[in-house]
This record gives C-alpha cells, structure tokens and sequence, in this order.
C-alpha cells in the first residue's frame, strides 16, 4: 500500500508560504549553499542520478537533458521555465505557483548554476493572473533578500528572472513553440535538430522545463540521491502531483510517489467516486494520452507502467469519468479542443482535426454513419505519426483509444442515433468555429 | 491572414506618452527587441481594449518589424482580441472536465441571459463573454473567471447573479485573489507593469463600474513608479472551505512552536528596478550557429 508523500507541497497548508518569510521559516533556499559548493557538472550528474523525469509530460530523464548543455562555447546559456500549462485537466503547476513560488525561485537558482547560466524567462501561461501576481511579488522579495541577482549570497553566482506572460495559445506548451513565442513570435513547433539545448532562445543553448522539474530539483540537492530514490519506482523516482478532476467527490492536486495507483489515489484523496458511481473511463495525463478504463485502475502511475498499459503518463492529469458519461461526447469535446489549439503549421493536424470534429457533430447529432466508424480510424491514422509535432498525436488518442474500449458505443449512436440509455448528455458541445466564419462542410455526400 | 488594424469600430486610437514610456521599458527588459511584442500586445490592449491599429503601429516601430508581422502575431493568440473588449472579460470554461460539471450550461445560460455569444459584447459595454479551453482550475469545475480571477463551482443560477452584481457595482470576491478591476487594468499586469494607475487606460465614460469601485475602495494600489514589481498588498483569498479541506487532507509540516498566523504577514517588498537587459549579452551573429540560421529562415517565412 502505497502512502502520498509531502515534498512539493510541504507548504501548502502554510499560509504565508508565498512570502519569503513563510517560505524561510519553513526551511526554504537553504539547498543554495549546498548547490553552490559543487560544480555544475556534479549537480547536474545528482540530477541524472536522482533519475528525475521531466514532469511536463514527456518524461525524458532530466539530468541527460541537462547534460546536451554544451559548455564553454562563450556563448550565453538560457533557462526556459515552461510555466504554459494548457493539457486540459492540468492544474498542478497553477497551485505550486500560487501557493509557493518561491520553491519555482530556488529550483531555478540552482538549476542555472548546473546549467552556468545567468538568465532565466519563466514563460507564464496568460490567463495565470494570480499565480503570476504570486510570482511577481516572490521575484521582487528574492532580488530584495539577494537570492536572485548578481553575487548571490557572496557565491558570485548571478541569475536573473524574468516573468513573461503569454497571451493564449496551447501549442506554446510545446518547447520549440514556445521559444518562437518567447522570441515574440507566431507560436510554432520548430523542426529538430538542432535542439534548444544546442540552439534555443535567440539561437543559443536553452534549457526548457516543466515547474515542476525545476521545483524538484532544490529537494533532491537538499536531502541527496538517496533519499530521493525511497520514492517512486526504479525508472520513475520521486514524489509526483496527481491533478484528480471529473467524477470524483474531493477533486485537486495530491502528491504521491510514482507508481501509486489510481485507485489508490481517488480512494484515498478523492474519497472516492462522486456519489458512489463507477469508473468506466479515465485519462491518465491529460486529454492528450490516450484513454484507459476501470479496469486500468490498478496499474501503477509511472511512466513505464502506463506506457505498458497502452497510454502514457504525461501531465498525471487524471481527468476520471463514470458510467453515465458519454465517452463519445468526450472525444468530441477534445477533438473541438485540438481543432481549436492546431497551430496550422502542418497539414494533416490543421485539416483532420477539422474534419473529426464534423464527424463528431454528426454522429452525436443523430446523423452517424456505420461507414463514419471506420473514416474516424483513417483520419486518426493519417494524423498520428505523421504531423509536425506531438499534438496531432494528442489529438487522435481520445479517439483512437475510445473506438478501442468503448466501440459499442459508438454502434449504439450510428444504430439508434441516440445515447445508450443510462447515460447523459452534458448539453450540447460549444462550436469554437462559429466565430471564424467558417462554414459547415459536409463529408462525403 | 486579416489584419487586425481593419477590425477596430472603436475611434481612431492614439498613443498617450505614458503607454510609450512603458512599451519602451517593456522593450528594454529583453536582450532582443522581438521577444518584447507579447507584453506590448497586452500594453496595447491596456490602453485600447484590442489590438488598435495605433498599437499595432507603436509595436512594429519598437520591435522593428512591419505591421503585417505584428498582425501575424496578434492574430495567433486567443487573448489578443480583434474588436474592442466591454469593461469586464468573462471566460467559461467548457472543456470536459468542466464540461460534465455543468460548464458548458453554465456558458449557454450566461449566453442567452447577456445576449451575445463568442467572443460577443454587451451593448451597454459592460462584458464581454468567451468560452474558453481548459482554465487550469479544474479541481473547481465549473469554473468562470471574470478578468481572469477564477470563481470556481459555478452554476447557471450562481454565474448570473455573479454577472448582475459586478453590473450592478459590486466587486464579489474570486476564489482566490482580488476582485476583478476591468480587463484594461488587467492588461497592465499582463505586461508585467504591476496594477495599473487609477483611470490610465479607461476611456473617459462615465459610470464605469471599476472607477466607481476604486473610488470607494483603496485596495487597489498604485505603483510608485517604474517597472511593476509594485508591491501588492491584496492579500489571498483561498476559501475556508477549502483551506479547511486541505488541511484535514493532509499532514501539515508547521514546525512546533511556529503558528504562521502569528507571523507577520503583508508587507511587500519595495518597488525595485527590474533587470533590463543581459550585459554580457552580445546579439547571435547571422550564420554564426545552427539557430542563427533557423532564425534567418523565420524572418523570411514571416516577412
């Protein structure tokens, strides 16, 4: 029986943890002298032996990503905190911002002195006002207390932070999408290689990542490898948010250790299922990573298990939806999601995740065709591997994932052009093209 | 790809010297000039409530670019909007997770009750409606924000009388924050320039609800001067209900002795001088790498 655990949001109970004194008293910036007593080089090797994996979806193991650094070149280095968080379902980074920014503040103090780098852009998703005006207030403290700064703490480590405020768009999530967007740019992917940590920000060595990477850093510096690896799995260590949303009765972020179940996790925290409901369908990341069902929610949740599982970890946005649920409904909701967010760099992202979305509107408007089944799996295969980044791939898992699972109800709407009985609709879906001017096409006839 | 200078119906916009001085402190905060042209964007929609055409201009002559590729830009980002914003921006949520929580009745009820829809205004100019992707709050399903300050559990019923009372003058608390200060002095925080100076960016009209609100209210304050770190003094409002929960949640790690209520909280810290640019920073020389190159191709795809 797995436990949660207390690391990033050891503070979130404490009022004032937003402040510096709070975060102070508590026991924070105190891995800064720690950090500073070894050499880069052997901080980021404490990360690569922590075996910290990224947190913003993709799971690459951060210390050897930190290792493409190249050093010495002459050139600038830059830290890119990727605080654009959009995976729907995701609310993880939002809270820690808000609740404690200055443990964003330290993770990125430490992580340019691994990366030998003086500047750091913490790009904000826009609508984060308040985590934002949280993030300000802590940035001003910490330039004020001297942990940010030049000579910091007579170390002569210097960092500087900037806050940026996007302005609305998901693909910035995206690390190559999201430096052309810092560089005040049309926000889209770039192709790699060269990777940002070759050529990123203004064309020099960059590192990208998640908050909550970044936060975990000053925990692992703090308390050693070891203590680090009691949490989690072999291949996913470390303490982990869980953003459990949906059909739950407590939704909200919890930490446990990878490799907890969900289960466990909407058991425990969530105190189960909204009014008892059962479990038919769930995402384990975000609406991105393809669906599992009840009877996935016994796997561990860490990235190799899940991936065994069929879906993918991502964000750990477990967005949990019960019986009486159209999971149909879902797919489309998210397909109008993609079609909305694809940026319209490529071809088959742009126009198929228009034409799913049509499919969608037919088939829950009553008018589906048995051959519409089928164009959905063609579309979705035209899509997946095949566009320029990984969100035409996030766009098809909903669908390919629920026509895997949930196929008979799929049969049932093209069948009886309605929902199978038990099961509610949750009122029409918004139509995010009605204000494009763009019209209806219709398919195939 | 229309350009957003042709979409204004508001009356031709100028630059006040005020919005200059800060689009030019915006500038100088980034080691290249380009990198500034989302915050100005947001100063642009401070001053005017859309991308103008004068803040379209006033971007391109900072950034050295053309109005084309500022439009390209402003035309990418849902926030950026094309025809002038109501006094207040109300955004709901209808991706699935609010959605099965009632979202999308929420945003159709709020819909029919202000009679306009995506991305509409009101006539009398008081809001502005949106529907909006996934908020990030979805532990609060459904969830409205009202100049980006998030009301978390809403209902059809709760979310129109949140509506009627902001009409009607009153500033109702988010879930967290402040109470919403009109979208225009939001934009000035979106510019990383703190809060926004009592009237700058409100067309002189009378009976704006936010004007009113400041003159009774002085909790809203305002910057000494400079870059926005101004101190803000608003403090959090995390509900009870929540904290509450939280707490039984989970094991608090307060250490004995030390009870955060006691400890003194509120003052911020001094306004102070933001770092403006890198100065070991020299500009990547065209060719001189791999993203040098990239970046070359960029300026002729988007030029």
């Amino acid at each position: 029986m797995t436990e949660p655990v207390s690391v990033l949001t050891q503070r979130y109970d404490v009022p004032d943890a937003h402040t510096l004194a709070g975060y102070e008293r508590t026991g924070g910036y105190q891995s800064l002298a720690l950090a500073f007593d070894q050499a880069p080089t052997d901080l980021v090797q404490q990360v690569k032996d922590a075996g910290l994996r990224g947190r913003g979806g993709a799971g690459f193991p951060t210390g050897v990503k930190w290792g493409f650094t190249p050093r010495g070149a002459g050139k600038p280095t830059y830290l890119v905190v990727n605080a654009d968080e959009g995976e729907p379902g995701t609310f993880k980074d939002r809270e820690l911002m808000e609740r404690d920014p200055h443990q964003l503040l330290e993770g990125i103090v430490v992580a340019c002195h691994a990366l030998e780098s003086e500047r750091a852009f913490i790009y904000l998703r826009g609508e984060y006002l308040w985590p934002g005006i949280r993030l300000e207030h802590a940035i001003a403290e910490a330039y004020e207390a001297g942990y940010l700064g030049k000579d910091i703490k007579g170390s002569g480590i210097n960092v500087d932070v900037t806050l940026h405020y996007a302005a609305g768009a998901y693909i910035c999530g995206e690390e190559t999408a999201l430096l052309d967007s810092l560089e005040g740019r049309r926000g889209q992917p770039r192709l790699r290689p060269p990777f940002p940590a070759q050529a990123g920000v203004y064309g020099m060595p960059t590192q990208v990542n998640n908050v909550e990477t970044i936060a975990n850093v000053p925990h692992i510096v703090q308390h050693g490898v070891e203590w680090y690896r009691t949490m989690g799995t072999e291949k996913s260590p470390g303490p982990k948010l869980f953003c459990v949303s949906g059909e739950v009765n407590r939704p909200g972020n919890y930490e446990w250790p990878l490799g907890a179940t969900a289960r466990e996790i909407v058991e425990v925290s969530c105190q189960g299922m909204l009014d008892g409901r059962t479990l038919r369908f769930w995402t384990p990341g975000g609406s991105s990573t393809p669906l599992l069902t009840g009877d996935h929610a016994d796997t561990p949740m860490d990235f190799d298990a899940i991936a065994e599982a069929g879906s993918l970890l991502g964000t750990a946005a477990m967005q949990m939806f019960s019986d009486r649920t159209s999971v149909v409904e879902a797919a489309r909701n998210w397909t109008k999601f993609y079609e909305h967010e694809s940026c319209g760099k490529c071809t088959p992202c742009r126009e198929g995740t228009f034409w799913l979305s049509q499919i969608y509107d037919r088939l829950l408007e009553g008018r589906g065709r048995r051959e519409d089944l089928d164009l959905l799996d063609e579309i979705c295969d035209n899509i997946f591997g095949r566009s320029f980044c990984a969100l035409g791939d996030g766009a098809v898992s909903p669908i390919k994932s629920s026509l895997a699972h949930f196929r008979e109800e799929y049969e049932h709407l093209v069948e009886h052009g309605r929902l199978p009985e038990g099961i509610e609709s949750h009122t029409d879906a918004v139509d995010h093209n009605s204000g494009h001017g763009r019209p209806e096409q219709l398919v195939g006839t | 790809m229309s350009d957003p200078s042709t979409n204004g119906s508001g009356p031709a916009e100028t630059i006040p010297a005020e919005i200059r001085a800060k689009a030019e402190e915006i500038v100088g905060r980034y080691p290249v000039k380009r990198s500034a042209l989302l915050p100005l964007l947001h100063l642009v929609q401070h001053a005017h409530g859309y991308v103008s055409d004068a803040g379209v201009r006033l971007c391109a002559e900072l950034c050295d670019l053309t109005k084309a590729e500022v439009g390209a830009v402003a035309t990418f980002y849902s926030m950026y909007k094309r025809a002038p914003m109501g006094e207040h921006l109300v955004s709901v949520c209808t991706n699935f997770a609010c959605h099965v929580r009632g979202g999308t009745a929420v945003y159709r009820h709020l819909s029919d009750k202000l009679g306009v829809g995506h991305n509409g205004t009101t006539e009398d100019g008081q809001f502005t409606l949106e529907h909006a992707e996934c908020l990030g709050n979805c532990e609060g399903a459904p969830v409205v924000t009202v100049d980006y300050l998030n009301y978390e559990g809403q209902t059809p019923a709760s979310a129109a009388d949140l509506v009627d009372r902001i009409a009607a003058g009153e500033r109702p608390a988010p879930t967290r924050g402040f109470p919403p200060e009109g979208i225009r002095a939001v934009q000035h925080r979106l510019a990383a320039l703190g809060p926004a100076p009592e009237g700058e960016g409100v067309v002189a009209e009378a009976g704006h609800a936010s004007d009113q609100a400041r003159a009774t209210d002085g909790a809203v304050p305002v910057p000494e001067s400079g870059p926005g770190l101004a101190p803000v003094t608003v403090e959090p409002t995390f509900s009870e209900g929540q904290e509450a929960e939280r707490a039984r949640a989970r094991e608090a790690v307060r250490e004995a002795g030390q009870d955060p209520h006691e400890v003194e909280s509120g003052a911020g810290p001094q306004a102070r001088e933001f770092p403006t640019t890198d100065p070991d920073w020299e500009p990547p020389e065209p060719g001189a790498s791999a993203g040098g190159d990239a970046d070359q191709e960029h300026e002729e795809g988007t030029s």
